[in-house]
């Protein structure tokens, strides 16, 4: 993973609550065996119109919404399956931060283990960014704020760990493996005492 | 000691190093069920980082996404959907074989949809950390277990190390008193549920279902309560083990025998929450004033009881799901043609299901212009309706019998339906699109799933059996 500290970009918005890990890349092209190159069918269905056309309705198909690395989304964005070949679809779409009120606890978790972004703001400044398709922003990670255009920032909450594995691009299944010691010594107590529910820490 | 709530307890009992502000907690996991569609690329880490399985024992994989539910032919191959779907399939295969883990295949009468899989042999058990690659993997709660859904990434973590980093969830207590009046089912009452607390209201948490409703559940019953957790936004859900629990389990393959039994029993009815523990939700639901419940939207929190006429949108958001779903607000469901009915997936394809759909459709057809697909969840679950002659009741009256796995729930091995077609389904998501694109779904339980395949429309089953009757 290649450490990220800083993002400047315009936002492009998606300003619809819910949008389900099946509308990130419906579950027919879950079949692959590879990460790479899912990008092409982010959003596919709403993205592309029966046979192929780009559907001009959809936000990110819009000129100013190009090359936009900062999406807005309603709230609950990413919930329903697990598939981590929907952050793998953003991030190969371009997509390096997603901004939302609320952001569903397994999507956030993929993403974050691959250098995507997740931040939730407040409901008053998510809708005010969400009604401000293309406006600039620079996202910093160290500082957990975003900067607008005027100067003022937004600040997020950001969990400590997942800060310092994006900003130094730290490995996470390093980390675990760094454990094994750990991991043994708690398998031998347990194996003492297998059905027990009392903390074999 | 201060109370307890069951998530507490689990939680401690494999909590190999605690949380701090810096760094998340160690959470060792005992099971670790896996399947051909979220594991490739897991395993393809391993391969290049020159990584073993570290305990190739608690790991156990099926086939069931993208495999096809029609039959080999004579020559023993398989109408997969795709080449890519059947080196899918074939990956797994080859990287079980390599890396040492047990494999309930083609030739299992086990293999089957992974969730219905793991309780079947007894792998699921009371107190146990059980992950998958997978968002329905709370179906195993029922047994008083923390299960929850974890991405490939986490995937190859426990392949390797058999633990994860975790912060410690919410508990949200779901209070179901009362008593579910006949003909309502687990499904109604779940689908009641995600309604009233919204698809994001678990978000964050782990729920704990209790009271005397949830007590009175049998295992097949709880398990598709568990099984939807997730349609809330919950990481998990999960019911104290009792001997419901115990009794369902006892004798099964992977169960403890002899004194170990008695052993395991012992402790798993510590798995209680302590009286006073504190949870950071809490909501009370009144089982009895619960009907026959499907959902009318494009998420799961949009349901309604089936008497009912079609909520009017109070949104945009609202808007745009009934004009996907081309229902008007104020709209009577009863009535609304149906094209297509699914009984089958991780939320309602075990043996109580099949009975459920079975009863209802006896001595009947199904509805011209109307296809109806019954999926059992595993082989065994097929053999077994079989020997009580289920099959017979659905071939007769017209519907498709097929072979265990995730069908149309999810449509990636082609069981799908055609744009605009309407499915009555007993699966988990209502989607735009899950089901093939420009599907619509409406998610009900078996007894209703039936009902719509004989009526040909969406009809409330309590009037039909009186019409029957």
């Amino acid at each position: 993973m290649k450490p990220l500290t800083r993002i400047r970009s315009r936002t492009a918005s998606l300003p619809f609550e819910n949008i389900d890990t099946d509308r990130i890349i419906p579950a027919r092209f879950l079949t692959t065996t590879e990460r790479a190159g899912l990008g092409r069918y982010a959003f596919n269905d709403w993205r592309y119109l029966e046979g192929g056309a780009e559907n001009p309705e959809f936000p990110l198909n819009k000129a100013q919404a190009k090359d936009c690395r900062i999406l807005v989304a309603g709230r609950n964005f990413g919930c329903g399956s697990s598939r981590e070949h929907a952050p793998w679809a953003l991030l190969d779409y371009g997509i390096e931060a997603v901004i939302s009120s609320e952001i569903a606890d397994i999507f956030r978790s993929n993403s974050l283990k691959n250098g995507l972004l997740t931040i939730v703001i407040d409901e008053a400044a998510h809708a005010e960014l969400l009604a401000s398709p293309g406006i600039e922003l620079v996202i910093d990670i160290g500082e957990g704020s975003i900067s607008k255009p005027d100067g003022s920032t937004i600040p997020f909450e950001l969990d400590r760990f997942a800060r310092h594995c994006l900003l130094n691009g730290v490995d996470q299944l390093g980390f675990l493996l760094d454990a094994e010691a750990d991991i043994s010594a708690w398998e031998s107590r347990r194996a003492a005492n297998p059905y027990s529910m009392e903390s074999a820490a | 000691m201060k109370p307890r709530t069951i998530i507490d307890k689990i939680w401690d009992a494999h909590q190999v190093r605690a949380e701090s502000a810096d760094t998340p907690g160690i959470l060792y996991v005992d099971l670790h069920l896996i399947h051909e569609v979220t594991t490739p690329q897991a395993f393809t880490e391993l391969h290049s980082r020159g990584l073993k399985v570290r305990c190739p024992e608690r790991v156990l994989a099926t086939l069931d996404h993208s495999t096809p539910t029609l039959p080999a032919d004579a020559q023993g191959r398989r109408p997969y959907v795709t080449a890519e779907a059947e080196r899918q399939v074939l990956q797994l295969e080859t990287n079980c074989a390599e890396f040492g883990i047990e494999l309930n295949g083609w030739n299992s009468e086990h293999r089957g949809i992974v969730h219905v899989m793991g309780p079947e042999i007894g792998a699921t058990q009371p107190g146990m950390t059980i992950v998958c690659g997978d968002s329905h993997t709370a179906t195993h709660g029922a047994f008083g277990a923390l299960a929850f859904g974890i991405g490939t990434t986490e995937v190859g973590h426990v392949l390797a190390t058999q633990c994860l980093l975790q912060r410690k969830p919410k508990s949200f207590a779901i209070h179901v008193d009362g008593k579910l009046r006949p003909g309502v089912s687990a499904k109604d009452l779940i689908l009641h549920i995600i309604g009233r607390i919204g698809v994001g209201g678990g978000t964050g948490h782990v729920i704990e279902y209790r009271g005397p409703a949830i007590e009175a559940l049998s295992m097949e019953e709880r398990m598709t309560v568990c099984n939807m957790s997730i349609e809330a936004g919950a990481r998990a859900g999960l019911i104290a083990p009792d001997q419901v629990t115990f009794d369902w389990l006892k004798g099964r393959p992977r169960t403890p025998r002899g004194a170990d039994w008695e052993r395991a029993v012992a402790a798993w009815r510590t798995l209680v929450s302590d009286p006073g523990a504190n949870y950071d939700s809490e909501v009370r639901i009144d089982a009895s004033a619960i009907g026959p419940t499907i959902s009318y939207g494009t998420h799961p929190g949009m349901v309604t009881p089936i008497a009912a006429v079609i909520p009017s949108a109070r949104n945009a958001q609202e808007s745009k799901a009934l004009a996907y779903m081309q229902f008007d607000g104020g709209q009577a469901l009863t009535g609304q043609k149906v094209d297509v009915v699914f009984v089958g997936s991780c939320t309602n394809s075990r043996l109580s299901d099949l009975r459920d759909a079975a009863a209802v459709m006896r001595g009947h057809k199904v509805a011209d212009g109307v296809r109806m697909l019954i999926v059992p969840g595993s082989v065994l679950i097929k053999r077994e309706a079989e020997a009580e002659g289920l099959d017979e009741v659905f071939l007769t009256a017209g519907a498709e019998w097929r072979e265990a796995g995730c069908s149309m729930c999810i449509g990636m091995n082609g069981d799908i339906a055609q744009p605009g077609q309407l499915v009555v389904s007993t699966s988990n998501r209502n989607f735009e699109g899950r089901q093939g694109p420009g599907v619509r779904t409406v998610l009900a339980s078996p007894r209703v799933a039936a009902v719509a395949a004989i009526a040909g429309v969406i009809t409330d089953p309590d009037a039909f059996q009186e019409r029957a009757a």
